[in-house]
Formats: C-alpha cells, sequence, structure tokens
C-alpha cells in the first residue's frame, strides 16, 4: 500500500435526516477528513443493493449508507428496509470473500451534525486500516 | 467567432431535446416512462460560487472550474462571488440561452438551502427547472475541511464531476398541483394551540382543535400570576378559552388524541381518537333524542361520587371525584368520567335525572377529519426531579417543584392562596428557590440546556410570598439570572430591592431535619468563594422542563423530526422557525423548545400565519419525485406492493397480463419500491437508476465516457 493512499469512500445519504446532519456539522464548522463523496437520496430505502454492488465492483474502498434513526423515518419505514437491505449486502460481501466493513449502515439525524462527523471519521478510518478494495488488485 | 459556430452547431440538438421532451409529457399521461436523456447529447453548464471566502476560503476555485472544463458534456463553466445574487442568478440564464445548455450544475452550499432559487434560474434560461443539479461544496466542502485546502479542493472537483453525471441524465418533469382543503388542524390546545387556532378561526379557516385532557388551557392555566407584569394568569386566559369554545370556526374535541395520519400537505386525512368521557354534550344528548338533555356543568354528581382521586390539575395536592372538572372555569365545561377507577356505581346517572348526561357505558369513537395544514403545540411537562436525589424531592415534603408552588400560592388552588408547608400546613418564613434545578446540568442525568423561564418566574414566586407573607426571607440559589425580556432585568432589580436573597452557586444537598422537617441546605457560595448551611422552612426547586409525554408518538405520525433532546425540530432555526420538515405541519409554543408567554404566543400567531398561507392559496405544488411503471419490464410480481408504506401502488390488468401502477396523488417519492424491483421496472423520477449509478460510476471511474 502505498504511503500516501488515501481511501475512495462512497457515503449515499438520505436527503431528510443524514444529509441534514452532515449540513449541520458544515454550520458548525466541525472538521471531518475529506475522503467520502456524498449521493444524496430522498430515503435510505431507496438503495438499490445494485448500487453499493456497483460502488465495489467500480473500485470504492468502502460505501457508507445513512438515513434516520428507527422510528423517525420521513417516510414512516423505509429506513428499515434500507438496513434490511444493507444487512444482506454484508453477508453477501462476507460469502464473496470482501471484509464486510466496507460497508456501514448509520442513523444520523437532522441535530446530529458531531455525529456525522465522528461517523465519517469512523468510516473512513475503519476503511484506511483495511486498505484498497481488493477488487481492484484482481482486476488488474 | 468561435463561440458562434458551437452555437450553430448545437442549435438542432438543442431542438431534439426539446421535443424529446414534449413526447416525455403524454406518454407520462399513459404512465410508460419516456426515455431518459442521453448523456451524448447534454450540455451542462457549471457555475461556481465563491461565496465570499466561505467557499473561496477553503476551495481553490479556479483550479476547480479548470478542472470542470475538462468534464463530459460540461459547455460552459464559470466562478461568480455569489451565485445566488441577481447578476448571479443572470449569468445561469444567460448561460442557458447563450450556450445551449440541456442542463445547469450549480457548485455552492446546500440544496436544502437554495435549491429552488437554482431551479428558479434556470426555469428563467428557459430550462425545465429540474434540469438542475446542485453540488454541495460548502456544508459538505469548503466549512468541513478549512484546513485541508487540497483535500477539500479534489473533494469539490469530485461533487461537480458526481453532479454533471446526474444532470447530465434529468428529464424535464412537472410539478404536480394539488388543491388544499380549506381547514386546518391545531393539536394541543394550551395557550399557544388556542392562539393559533383562533388566528386561523379568525382569518375564516376551520380549525379542529385538538385536546388531550378535559379542557383546554393547558400549563398557563395552572399557573397563578405571570412575570414581569404581575397579571394573573387565570385572568387573562380565561377570555380567549371562552373565545375559543365560542368560535363558530373552531371545532373543539377535548379528551382526545391524533391516532393517525396520512396524506400529505393539502389533504391530511386526520384520524382523531376520541376518548370515552362517559358525559354527553347537550348537542350529542340531542342526537341521541334526548331534548333539553346533556351535561350543563351543574355539578350535582360530584357530590354523590364515592369516589376520590388526585387532582391532576392541582398537582395531585386536592382530591377529584371519578366524575369531575379540573377547576371552575374550564372549558368545555361539560363533566368527566375517570373509567380507570369508577365503578361504575350509578349514583352519578341517577341524581343526573332528565338530562341523562351520564353514560358509563360510552366507548371509544375514532372521527376521520381532512385538513389542508397542522399546527403543533404539544406543550412541555416538568423534568422529574426526584431524578437528582440530593435535592430530596419526593422524599422530603417540604421540598415542592415549582408547578406545585404556582397552585399553592394560587388564590384558586387548594389552600385558597395561603402557601403552607405540606408538612405541617404552617405559613414558612424563610424559603429558599433553587434555580436551574435539573437545567444546565452536564451530569447526564438532567438536561444540559437552559429551561429559558425558571429565573423570571424564580423572581416571580420571591415577589409573591414578600407579597403575602410579612417577615419572610427568600433565598435565590442560582448560577446565573437570565432576565431577557422587555422589563425583565427591571423587575430583576424589583426582586432585589424587596429583600431577596440572592446566592450564586449550586446547592449540593439538602438533608431534612426530621424532628421539625426544616430542611438544610448545603451550597457552595462562589461569590464569596465559601461554602455554607442554610436552615429553610420550604425549598421550591424550578425544575427544567421537559417535552410532554405523548410529544415523541404525536410528532412521529405527523413526520415531524427531534433534536437530540425531544423538542420538536423546525425546518430552519432562523429562518422557518415555525415550519417542519413535513410540508404542511408546523410547531407552535413549547414543544419546539423552551420558550415563556410572550414567546410562545408569537410563535403560536407566526404558525398560524405559516399554515394559513397553503390554505389561502387554494393550491400548492407537490415535487414530483414519484414513481412510474416501466411496463415492458415489469412482471407483475407484486413485490413493491407491499414494500409501499402509502398504498400507493397496485396490480392492474394491461394487454393480457398484470403490471404495477403508481397512484401519483398517494406516492410520496421515498422510492423503497424502486430500491427493490427485482427487474428494474421502477423509475423513480429524479433519483432514477440509471442517474444514481451514473453518480456513483462519475466517483469511482472519473465520469460518463
Amino acid at each position: 500500500m502505498a504511503e500516501d493512499w488515501k481511501p475512495q469512500i462512497l457515503g449515499i445519504i438520505c436527503n431528510w435526516c443524514s444529509y441534514a446532519g452532515a449540513d449541520l456539522a458544515g454550520s458548525a464548522r466541525t472538521q471531518y477528513p475529506p475522503d467520502i463523496r456524498i449521493v444524496r437520496v430522498m430515503c435510505t430505502g431507496r438503495v438499490d443493493p445494485l448500487f453499493i454492488l456497483k460502488a465495489f465492483t467500480d473500485g470504492a474502498d468502502g460505501v457508507l449508507v445513512s438515513g434516520c434513526h428507527f422510528g423517525d423515518c420521513h417516510y414512516l419505514e423505509g429506513n428499515y428496509k434500507g438496513a434490511k437491505r444493507m444487512f444482506i449486502m454484508k453477508s453477501l460481501l462476507k460469502n464473496i470473500g470482501m471484509e464486510d466493513k466496507r460497508l456501514r449502515m448509520t442513523f444520523v439525524s437532522a441535530s446530529e451534525g458531531a455525529k456525522w462527523a465522528k461517523v465519517v471519521e469512523d468510516v473512513v478510518n475503519t476503511v484506511t486500516e483495511l486498505g484498497p478494495n481488493p477488487l481492484k488488485e484482481l482486476a488488474k | 467567432m468561435a463561440e458562434k459556430k458551437t452555437k450553430k452547431e448545437t442549435a438542432p440538438k438543442k431542438k431534439e431535446a426539446k421535443t424529446e421532451s414534449k413526447a416525455a409529457a403524454p406518454a407520462q399521461a399513459k404512465k410508460a416512462i419516456a426515455p431518459a436523456p442521453s448523456a451524448k447529447d447534454a450540455r451542462i453548464g457549471v457555475f461556481i460560487c465563491h461565496c465570499g471566502t466561505n467557499i473561496a476560503g477553503s476551495i481553490d476555485i479556479k483550479a476547480v472550474e479548470d478542472y470542470a472544463k475538462t468534464l463530459p458534456n460540461v459547455a460552459f463553466a464559470a466562478n461568480y462571488q455569489y451565485v445566488c445574487s441577481t447578476p448571479g442568478q443572470k449569468i445561469i440564464a444567460d448561460a442557458i440561452k447563450d450556450h445551449n445548455l440541456t442542463g445547469t450544475v450549480v457548485a455552492a452550499c446546500s440544496p436544502r438551502l437554495h435549491e429552488p432559487t437554482f431551479r428558479t434560474a434556470t426555469k428563467e434560461g428557459g430550462l425545465n427547472p429540474f434540469r438542475f443539479e446542485m453540488a454541495n461544496i460548502r456544508e459538505q466542502g469548503a466549512w468541513v475541511h478549512m484546513h485541508d485546502r487540497e483535500g477539500a479542493t479534489d473533494k469539490a472537483k469530485d461533487a461537480i464531476r458526481i453532479a454533471v453525471a446526474k444532470a447530465s441524465l434529468l428529464q424535464d418533469l412537472i410539478p404536480k398541483s394539488v388543491s388544499v382543503e380549506k381547514a386546518a388542524m391545531v393539536v394541543g390546545a394550551g395557550v399557544a394551540g388556542m392562539q393559533a387556532a383562533l388566528d386561523l378561526a379568525n382569518a375564516g379557516i376551520k380549525t379542529y382543535l385538538i385536546e388531550k385532557s378535559p379542557s383546554i388551557g393547558g400549563r398557563m392555566s395552572q399557573l397563578d400570576k405571570t412575570f414581569p407584569t404581575l397579571d394573573c394568569s387565570q385572568c387573562i386566559l380565561t377570555p380567549k378559552m371562552v373565545d375559543v369554545g365560542r368560535a363558530p370556526n373552531i371545532e373543539l374535541m377535548t379528551y382526545a388524541e391524533v391516532a393517525e395520519v396520512e396524506g400529505y400537505i393539502g389533504n391530511f386525512d386526520v384520524t382523531i381518537r376520541r376518548k370515552p368521557r362517559g358525559v354527553l354534550t347537550p348537542e350529542e344528548a340531542e342526537a341521541r333524542g334526548i331534548v333539553g338533555g346533556g351535561c350543563n356543568g351543574c355539578g350535582d354528581c360530584d357530590p354523590v361520587c364515592p369516589v376520590i382521586q388526585p387532582n391532576e390539575f392541582e398537582m395531585g395536592m386536592k382530591p377529584r371525584k371519578a366524575i369531575y372538572i379540573y377547576h371552575p372555569q374550564v372549558v368545555p365545561l361539560i363533566y368527566t368520567v375517570d373509567f380507570d377507577s369508577c365503578i361504575k356505581c350509578g349514583l352519578c346517572v341517577e341524581i343526573c335525572g332528565d338530562k341523562k348526561a351520564i353514560d358509563l357505558e360510552m366507548k371509544e369513537e375514532l372521527v376521520k377529519v381532512k385538513v389542508g395544514t397542522a399546527i403543533l403545540a404539544l406543550g412541555y411537562d416538568m423534568f422529574p426531579i426526584e431524578k437528582k436525589d440530593e435535592w430530596g424531592y419526593n422524599k422530603f415534603e417540604n421540598v415542592v417543584n415549582s408547578l406545585e408552588f404556582e397552585r399553592l400560592i394560587c388564590a384558586s388552588g387548594p389552600t385558597g392562596g395561603h402557601l403552607v408547608r405540606p408538612s405541617d400546613g404552617a405559613t414558612p418564613k424563610k424559603v429558599a428557590f433553587l434555580l436551574c434545578a435539573g437545567s444546565r446540568d452536564n451530569t447526564g442525568i438532567g438536561k444540559p440546556y437552559c429551561s429559558r423561564f425558571c429565573c423570571m418566574y424564580s423572581l416571580k414566586h420571591a415577589h409573591q410570598i414578600y407579597e403575602k407573607i410579612p417577615g419572610v426571607q427568600a433565598y435565590l440559589f442560582y448560577m446565573d439570572i437570565r432576565s431577557f425580556g422587555k422589563m425583565y432585568e427591571e423587575f430583576y432589580y424589583r426582586i432585589q430591592d424587596e429583600g431577596a436573597r440572592f446566592i450564586r452557586g449550586r446547592v449540593s444537598n439538602i438533608l431534612e431535619d426530621p424532628a421539625t422537617k426544616n430542611l438544610f441546605i448545603m451550597a457552595d457560595d462562589t461569590l464569596l468563594d465559601r461554602p455554607m448551611k442554610l436552615e429553610v422552612d420550604m425549598v421550591v426547586l424550578a425544575a427544567a422542563v421537559q417535552p410532554s409525554a405523548d410529544t415523541d408518538r404525536t410528532r412521529k405520525l405527523f413526520g415531524v423530526s427531534c433534536s437530540l433532546d425531544g423538542w420538536l425540530l423546525e425546518a430552519h432555526p432562523k429562518l422557518n422557525p415555525c415550519g417542519t420538515t413535513t410540508a404542511g405541519v408546523y410547531v407552535a409554543g413549547v414543544c419546539q423548545g423552551p420558550k415563556d408567554i410572550p414567546d410562545t404566543v408569537a410563535s403560536a400567531e407566526g404558525a398560524a400565519s405559516a399554515a394559513s398561507i397553503p390554505i389561502h392559496k387554494g393550491e400548492v405544488e407537490l415535487e414530483p419525485y414519484f414513481a412510474q411503471c416501466i411496463e415492458e419490464k415489469c412482471a407483475g410480481c407484486g413485490m413493491c406492493i407491499n414494500l409501499c408504506p402509502y398504498q400507493a401502488l397496485s396490480l392492474v390488468d394491461k394487454e393480457g397480463r398484470q403490471v404495477m401502477e403508481v397512484t401519483e396523488a398517494k406516492c410520496k417519492g421515498c422510492g423503497t419500491c424502486g430500491g427493490f424491483c427485482p427487474g428494474g421496472a421502477i423509475w423513480m423520477q429524479h433519483f432514477a437508476t440509471p442517474q444514481i449509478v451514473a453518480q456513483i460510476d462519475a466517483f469511482l471511474l472519473g465520469g460518463a465516457k
């Protein structure tokens, strides 16, 4: 692994809670590592397992899916459905021999700016420790 | 010259795009999906905002702009100091025309802030407003990587690349306009809910006012005096209560709660659970054919009832019967049977006689109403201060909380306004008030926030005992006195002049003398820097406030978020303090955060005004993020039907086979169906699978080729 290697992490986050929480971290100027890129969806229920697989086959080193807390979903229960799918995806990753820690689902509310910063920091640290996505090597 | 040439070349392309979008409209009408615009034809304009130094301070704007120009499909890129300003928006509109753009990307703040602004600018340039995508390089860029210019600049480049990929595939969308029911709902009938309901009703809007307890009035009706004017709380509140009871536009439902909420702004279908009251109003009696019957509040039933219970309104310090009213000024003046303690002896039914007002077999009733907008005014409860064990609440008889003090000093209270010690009924001569009891508490037991009105009511309490008890001494243990309002600081001086002693320091412990029931207060006088011990007759804890017990359940029904401490979350703390993230739902009063009475009433009037706007307008636009079925791909498996939380999807027969159909009015665009469809047959407008996959590819593979 190169010394200056930085992980490529995709964040798919919901508009109402986690995206708003990430904005709050911004207005509070809470600093966190820049190694994440965000795709906004209206609800984590929208997150098709395909997106996760696509990200990993494209070479993402980690994927973070973040939504509202259970019971707080703007669409009643989309986050339950999203979380359920992420559990399945985690076991799928394990089955194909990939560290399931590369995929993380978290729950960050619109008032949890500080938590968002912590989550990103934590995901970046975890993925950095795991190193580059092994599929990238295989593809070569 | 070169520019002109491009213009000529691209002109037919734009026409193509237009005809394509026109073709999309009828296609949508018959619920088939228009093909997504091909990224090949896309011409995207990128506009990068400096936001003064907010963004430019941490991001190399020039480098980002130069990079954006190299991206596929980018036909134009520019930077500007403030893109949201009038000239900034003009740059977007002009560029669309001058460069035949098919989509726009603004790299600036959060779409949650300025998406509507830039959609309008895009529309002004002649494009469909949904051809716009935002790259958030401020809240999720410059501001969170302030000391990492390189990292923040790289992230901004990627964010723009991702946004361009999506913008290249965006479709024309037409927001759905829905009519707004000319009725509103207010949940909670404390002073906030009453004020909001009165304002709505006076504006000509039919308003349903829902209150969980048997009478309206809320916490304010339990107070004796109000600071700093010393107006009698009931005297200024009861006229409003009477107005609410009489207003023809207000349909008051007391002893009721919201059971279910369906629908969206303009068309909320709310189910209200009317708890069995056991007593009929005159109107209800008439409906049952009892002429001249129903409860007239005579109170004949009260003396005959053999069951005695503590009166919640009097903080349990006065008895009530199983058939009861809280106090003589209740609105509506209708008795209530407490079925949890009623033994159904029937004595009340007997004495009620021909009025036939009492029905001990009454069952709960579900009522459905349709409203356009709703206001939550759910109020507060006292923090259970017994959790702060060191102050001995519930352990020592002469330690009371401030709401109990209000009842004890109130002329209509259990003692007729004579302050007495609960242990022996004696008049206290030394009374200590503990401020910040459970507020501004970082131990994890209390609340970290300031409850905002305790300083002022404690000053008022001190004044009241000086007014009523000759020779009394008040001690106020405080951290800081926060007398921030109009005439509040002057009130503070007045109480100082009246002789109250202010001790700056938190009380570490309270002990009781078992013989006299007097209390020993151990504290640290931080101004004199010495520990102190003080013997008093009575202690009043200015306990913190917390969201009322039903807040969490009710807010979830309406889809309203809360902050960490449980108070309802406003749409924007400064610029939209009465709105919430659920369109058509507003908040008023303390349920949004601690407020004194003037602030509560002001927020209620604000919420009423906000809630009346869609109703007066008559229609609202819904964001067109609906699901659509791609019928060629739909296998009719029906998996999506159960996933939809809104019952918006159904299977229909089409050309001899079953396919899914979306009822757009019910679909809220969450995409839960689209995230699961095994055949990829669901097209989530504006968040379609090809669009999101393009974003992922753009991030990881460096953009669509």
